[in-house]
């Protein structure tokens, strides 16, 4: 099973990792957007399986939190974007 | 028996995860980018929360992981809809293999104005039914 979790965890760094390369590269701030909330998602799957690794229930809660952060921030982004303001992609 | 669909479940939600980063690396534009990274991601996190579920077998955690999972699914959509919203109004450019944008003639950036493209003198006219009220 520490095995597992380690492969689980491994594979997910690995995906933030691409994901930063989107943030870093992207052309345009939508992209980045769009990354940044691939960015939270994976984050949440991460503190899923350190709760497991740990046995501790309560990350659970934490992911909750980054969850709900992480939808905020996209809803945020998006209306900064459409009501117009200076851009600098 | 319980240990080996857990390390599935796990194996396979962060594979998915890495499916979702991997499409938003390659794929060419931002609405292509979206698609993958929404349902691969919530997917991913999706089962990485019933493996947790699974792990700790007692009803307040059940209870949360699923809160998560009904969270996930309710919000990752919204999320992207704003955004691909955002997005096109911003005018990112779509990939050059883009067969159809049905909302480019028919939508006007900059009064905001969506014509359904049945705009004729014959459709404005009024056309009484027998039981309106006046």
């Amino acid at each position: 099973m520490d095995t597992v979790l380690l492969i689980s965890q491994v594979i997910m760094g690995f995906a933030l990792i691409l994901a930063f390369v989107r943030v870093v590269r992207g052309p345009s701030l939508p992209d980045r957007v769009v990354a940044l909330e691939l960015f939270s998602t994976t984050v949440v799957g991460l503190v899923g399986v350190y709760a497991i690794q740990s046995g501790v229930a309560s990350f659970l809660d934490a992911a909750i939190v980054i969850a709900l952060m992480g939808f905020l921030a996209a809803i945020g982004f998006a209306r900064f974007l459409e009501r117009g303001g200076p851009r600098d992609d | 028996m319980i240990e080996a669909i857990k390390g599935g479940l796990l194996i396979t939600g962060s594979l998915f995860m890495l499916l979702a980063a991997v499409g938003l690396l390659r794929l060419p534009d931002l609405l292509t980018r979206m698609h993958a990274t929404t349902k691969a991601a919530a997917l991913g996190v999706i089962l990485i929360m019933l493996a947790a579920a699974m792990h700790f077998s007692e009803v307040g955690v059940v209870a949360r992981s699923f809160a998560i999972i009904v969270f996930i699914l309710m919000t990752a959509p919204v999320a992207a809809h704003v955004i691909g919203r955002a997005g096109y109004f911003v005018g990112s450019r779509l990939w050059s293999g883009t067969v159809k944008d049905e909302l480019r003639p028919n939508y006007d950036p900059l009064t905001h104005e969506l014509k359904s493209g049945l705009e004729t003198q014959e459709n404005a006219k009024r056309q009484p039914r027998a039981n309106d009220p006046d």
